[in-house]
Parts: C-alpha cells; structure tokens; sequence
C-alpha cells in the first residue's frame, strides 16, 4: 500500500483517554469500576460506534435471516505490536473476517475480547483500537460486542486480543476441505510469505532492511467474487496463515483424502521475500501469509475463477499452482524448477534461521 | 531473481544430466560434504534424477550434527542459569541433549534468543551490562570468521560480560578420517563451496594427491550441484584425481585471506569430538590464550559435564556415509522430527532431516 493511500488513523479523533492523567493502562481498567467504564465508554465504544453495540448489553442482539452460518474465532499474540503493513488490531480484524470468508460466508459481524498487560502506554492502546476501527470499516463489518481484562504486568506480553465473526452462507454454496476432488484445480490469490518475512524482519535478533510490508488484509470481498461466479464449482477456501501454503494444503489433502501436486514455478512470490527466505533458509511454502487465499475448483471453471481473482486488487497476482490427484492420498507433492519431485510435508515445529 | 534463478533452471539441469549419462560407464559413490547440499539435492529431487549408477552419501558437514551432546548439555546448563542471556543460532535450538533441548530450557524460563549474527549477541551484551551474555559458537570453517569477529571486537570494546561457547569443526581433517576409516566407500567428494570461499581449496591438493581421489569445490544450487556431479564423474571415468573448482563465482585457490587472518589470530588448532564421529585429531578451532577470558566453558565451570549418546543412533555412519539415514531402522519410527534420537533428524541440514521432510523413506 502507498503511504498516501493508507488510511489516516488520526482522522478525526484523539485518545479519549486523558494520557496526562493514564498514560498507561492500569490494573483499574480491567477491574468493573469506574476506571473500567471510561476504558469501555470513551474508548472501545466510541471508536467502533454502532448501533448494535451502543445498546451495552451483556451481549450482542442480531437479527440474521440465514439457513447456514460461519462461526469462527481466532487469538491475535503478534509481536511485534505493530509492524511495517499493519498491527495487531487490523490483523485481528482481517484474520477473523478471513476465517469467516474461508467458510464461503459473508461476514455480518465480529467480536473483540482485549487482554491487556497492565503498564501498555495507553497510546499504543489508542493506536491498535483505531487500527481496528479502521480495519473494521473498510471491510463494513461491525464490531458488536467485546470484553476487556487487565492482566499484572509480566503477565502478557502487551496486548492480546480474541475476535470472532459470525457470517451468513448463501444458497448454493458449499465449500469444506472434503470436496476437494481429483481433478479440480489449485488457485493461490497472490504473492506468498509475505507476512512471515516481514515480521520475521523486524524481530530482535534477525533485522533486516527491507520495503517489505505485510499483506495483511480483509479477503472477503475477493471470496465473494469466486463465489459468485463460480458457485458450487468453488470446492474449497482456505487462507493459509502460521504454516504457510504448505500446511494449508497438507490438511486439505489429509482431510479430502486425495494428493495434492503443485508446481513451483507459477507459485507467486516476490524477489525480496525470496531473497530474505534464502538467507533465513527457510522454505516459503512454510511462511505466514494474512492476504492471501488458497481455491480448490471445478478443473471447467478454473481460467474463469483465475479471471475473476485477478480482476480484484487482492488477486492481481492470482495464478493456478497445482491440481487434486486421486494418488498418495493426504500427501502434498512438488514439482520444483528443475523437474523433480519432492514431498511437501507438514513441519513439526517452527521454522528455525539455519547456521550457514 | 540474480544469482539464484541462473542455477535452478530446469532446460540447463536436463543438459547436464543428460551429460552425466553420456559419461557414465559404471557404478561410483560420491559424497557431498555440506549438509545445505544434501538438503538441496533432495529437496530439488536430483538424488532421483542422476542415473542408478551413481550413489551419493552425505557427509559430515552439519555443524549441528557433529556438535557432541556433551557440549549440547554444557549450553544447556549454562542458558538454565538466571544471570545468563543464552544465544544461538536458530538451528540448534532443538538439538537433543541428554535429557533436554534448548527450546525446553526457554519454555522453562530460560532467556534463550535466536540471533542470525555473533554481532548481534555482543550488542546484547552491551545492552544489558547486568547479565552475562554468552553465544554458541558453533559451525565450520563458514561461521568461524564471525564468531571470530565477535570475541575480537568484544575484546577490543572490553565487553567482559560476552563469552563463547566454542565448538568450532574444520572440514579437511573430517575428509581424511573418512577415507582412513576401513569400511569406507567414497571415491569422489563434492567440497562445501561456502567452506571453500573461506580456505580456498589449496589444503585440499594434499589429501586429493594422496588418496587419488577427485575433489570439486561445489556450490548449493542445483545446477551447483549437478554440474559439480558431472565433473567428479567425467573425472573418475576418466582415471584423473585432483582438486577442480565449479564453484568459481564464489572460490579461488587462496580464499578469503582477511577471514583467515582474523580467524587465525582469535582461535588455534585443536583435537575436537564429532558427534557420532568420535575425536579427530586437529579438526576444531578453541580460544586462544588471548582470548580465553570469553571462554564460556572456563567462566561457567561446565567442563566436567559429560554425556553419552543413544545407542540407537547411527548418525556417526551416516555422516561418514557407510549407511544411508533411509538405511536406519529407526528412521521414522523411533526417530522422527518431534523425538529425534539425533541432531540429523532435527537440523535443517541434517541428512536424516531431508529425508523425512522431503519423503525419501
């Protein structure tokens, strides 16, 4: 994103909370009193306005005509807090619109449930809560409810927030992991690991210099469009973040019970993430991606869907990497740049800088 | 992208395959000795590529590997303490000790840090002047020159609370242990390129006269790699022993003579054990006598900890390549990624590694 297109976090508002006075968080903020009320009121409540959590129940009341709904939460532990492309507060939007969208659903509303570590500067609270505001409006999905604890200093590393989305599936649409079937074509919506390296570059220990910044994004909009055109014929969604595009595909595989063979010459990927990736050693098949979309597809449909996701600025990039194979069911294979054939495994743990 | 996409095309490896097959007549074993080429070579699937008459072993070249598990537990002692900062490259973090790894001793509440340079580890120390800051100094002759740098600089910045925990391997001596053990099989040698960029290949004219053996210098990619099996096969067909370099973007003769310099004035030769290996005579770099003051061993009094190997382990063999970690009967059964009985099973550039990951079993 250029820097005149990102949107203005100041725009309009100040900290509501008098810094002078709270300059960080208190263990008072999380404790139901007064502290606690101004926290809610003139913070979480004022930046993510809306009618239906201006009715300060003890929960949210929707009113959804729906047959099938996505339900889905995730924990955000990001650190660092803020990172080049985004923070914790619009990764905890974007990452649970996506788990919504991945559901083949369109995302009505979400949840946000805030740990935070007593002693946070109260701005960084300020600056991760419009983030999400932000991050929230652009994709025009509500925040309608949340909870705030304060944890001891020690006790957390910062902030930790848990969102959950809710959306609603329409008609026709049927998207899980077991309806990947032979045949059916493999799409990737863009660029991969570019999460990963990015944060990966600003951690203690391994900074690098670089341009990089994360995808992180709301992909709903870009899963509609698949839909949309492409129906039934859309087998499966998944975004695939921690693990990569690797593991991603190895439970698609192991939960379709078919094989799944890519290339790895189509696969998108960018010459500095590519760079860092091999000084690292690491695999970016493996790495983190926030924005990006992996589509199993009718093989008929496949050039039309691959249009499709071009045709939308989150899938500019969008390419076919692989087909579902009926042989070695629940294993994932490549074909690499020479010719030859490789398994793709599951990791079994992170991914560690090599030595040399 | 530069310098990479040159050596991973698939019309060019086809080329040099189908020379591999034009010159070859009869069955050779060659061993690659740098762990990064072994992974490479699975991992682009040459090892399936190259025609059946030729056996590649993997050698010694990981320097997670051959770290002895006593020297695992000694790090593993000193990053339990409450006054140290424990720094390491990624790598050896889930290294099995004797009973634990590095990443357990983090979970516990060890201060264990990944950091990608030595560099880093003394700026830590100076950042945090109340802990005693020690890092792993692990590697071949590729990584000594840094951690050189980083005693040199501690010692000229006089940062007293840094210290090193050295088990510095050199890779000549390995390759003479490997061609003097009996049962060996190796006739070719594929040289670690990165070793090479440092030392230059001149220490190897020796060992290659002497067993009449050809040596080519060979880079990491996969063109790297089949080319360089090319020349090692073209000369073993054609009777010719003797050191050739493919990897001449990178190595002369001579290497990197400022590395050499700075590593020759901050360790010495030494006796070192290999993991699964057993002591190879003047095959490790330690501390000279200048510089002993950042010897961790010496400052944490850790010296007198010793540790014995799994008995099942055959990763010693399988470095030396007598036996192939496919060839291990407890490859991938009782020895897997999340309980290795070896440091191969976990390093990123250990044989039994690549082949779990990339399904060579």
């Amino acid at each position: 994103m250029a820097d005149d297109e990102r949107p203005d976090l100041d725009a309009g508002m100040v900290c509501p909370i008098p810094i002078s006075d709270y300059p960080t968080v208190q263990l008072a903020h999380g404790g139901g009193g007064r502290l606690s009320q101004m926290l809610i009121d003139d913070m979480f409540v004022a930046a993510f306005d809306n009618p239906t959590l201006a009715q300060l129940h003890d929960g949210a009341i929707l009113g959804i005509k729906a047959d099938r709904l996505a339900f889905s939460t995730d924990s955000y532990v990001v650190h660092p807090l803020f990172f080049p492309g985004g923070d914790i507060g619009s990764l905890a939007i974007h990452g649970t619109v996506n788990d919504v969208a991945m559901c083949g659903a369109r995302p009505i509303a979400i949840s946000a449930g805030f740990i935070i570590e007593e002693g946070l500067p109260m701005a960084d609270l300020w600056r991760i809560v419009q983030s999400m505001r932000n991050a929230a409006n652009q994709a025009g999905v509500p925040v309608v409810t949340g909870d705030t604890k304060v944890v001891d200093r020690g006790k957390g590393d910062g902030i930790y927030i848990n969102t959950t989305g809710i959306g609603v599936i329409d008609r026709g649409i049927e998207i899980s992991p077991q309806r990947a079937r032979p045949g059916d074509l493999v799409l990737l919506s863009g660029a991969i690991a570019v999460h990963g390296i990015t944060i990966m570059s600003v951690r203690e220990g391994l900074e690098f210099e670089t341009r990089l910044e994360s995808d992180s994004a709301a992909l709903h909009t870009l899963t509609a469009a698949v839909l949309e055109r492409g129906g039934h014929d859309v087998h499966v969604l998944r975004d695939p973040t921690r693990g990569g595009v690797a593991s991603a595909l190895n439970e698609i595989a192991g939960q379709a019970g078919v094989g799944i063979k890519i290339d790895e010459e189509p696969i998108p990927i960018d010459e500095e993430v590519r760079g860092a990736c091999e000084i690292l050693g690491f695999d970016p098949l493996y790495v983190a991606n926030e924005g990006k979309c992996i589509a199993i597809v009718a093989r008929e449909s496949a050039d039309e869907l691959l249009q499709t996701m071009r045709g939308h600025p989150l899938g500019a990039r969008a390419a076919i990497v692989g087909e579902v194979v009926e042989e070695h069911p629940g294993k994932v294979f490549l074909r690499s740049r020479i010719g030859g054939l490789r398994v793709v495994d599951m990791l079994s743990g992170e991914q560690l800088p090599r030595i040399c | 992208m530069r310098f990479v996409d040159e050596y991973r095309g698939g019309e060019d490896a086809g080329r040099l395959l189908n020379a591999i097959r034009g010159v070859v007549t009869r069955p050779w074993v060659i061993m690659e000795i740098c762990g990064g080429q072994t992974h490479t070579l699975i991992k682009a699937g040459i090892d399936r590529m190259l025609p059946e008459e030729i056996t590649l072993v993997h050698g010694p070249g990981c320097p997670v590997c051959v770290t002895p598990m006593r020297l695992i537990d000694q790090a593993i002692a000193i990053a339990r303490r409450p006054d140290v900062i424990f720094t390491s490259f990624g790598d050896m973090l889930r290294v099995p000790g004797s009973s634990a790894d590095l990443l357990k001793v983090k979970s516990e509440g060890g201060d264990v840090r990944i950091v990608y340079s030595p560099l880093d580890a003394v700026k830590i120390a100076e950042a945090n002047p109340g802990k005693q800051v020690v890092f792993f100094a692990v590697g071949f002759e590729t990584t000594a020159p840094a951690n050189a740098m980083a005693v040199w600089r501690a010692e000229r910045a006089g940062v007293e609370n840094f210290s090193v925990l050295c088990s510095h391997v050199l890779v000549p001596p390995a390759m003479e242990a490997i061609l003097g053990a009996p049962d060996h099989r190796v006739q070719g040698f594929l040289a670690a390129g990165h070793v090479c960029t440092v030392m230059g290949y001149w220490e190897y004219e020796p060992l290659a006269e002497r067993h009449r053996i050809p040596v080519i210098v060979t880079g990491f990619e996969p063109l790297d790699l089949i080319q360089g099996t090319y020349m090692a096969v073209a000369a073993l067909e054609e009777g010719r022993h003797g050191v050739e370099n493919q990897y001449s973007r990178s190595v002369t003769r001579d290497g990197n003579t400022a590395a050499q310099q700075l590593m020759a004035e901050v360790f010495e030769v030494t006796d070192r054990e290999w993991r699964g290996i057993g002591i190879i005579p003047d095959s490790g770099y330690v501390l000279r006598e200048k510089f002993v003051a950042f010897d961790a061993s010496q400052r944490f009094d850790v010296a007198d900890i010793e540790a014995s190997e799994s008995e099942e382990c055959i990763a010693g063999l399988i470095m030396q390549g007598i036996e192939k970690p496919s060839s291990c009967p407890a490859f991938g059964t009782r020895c897997t990624p999340e309980k290795p009985l070896g440091a191969p099973m976990v390093s990123t550039e250990g044989a039994c590694a690549a082949y779990y990951q990339y399904g060579r079993n």
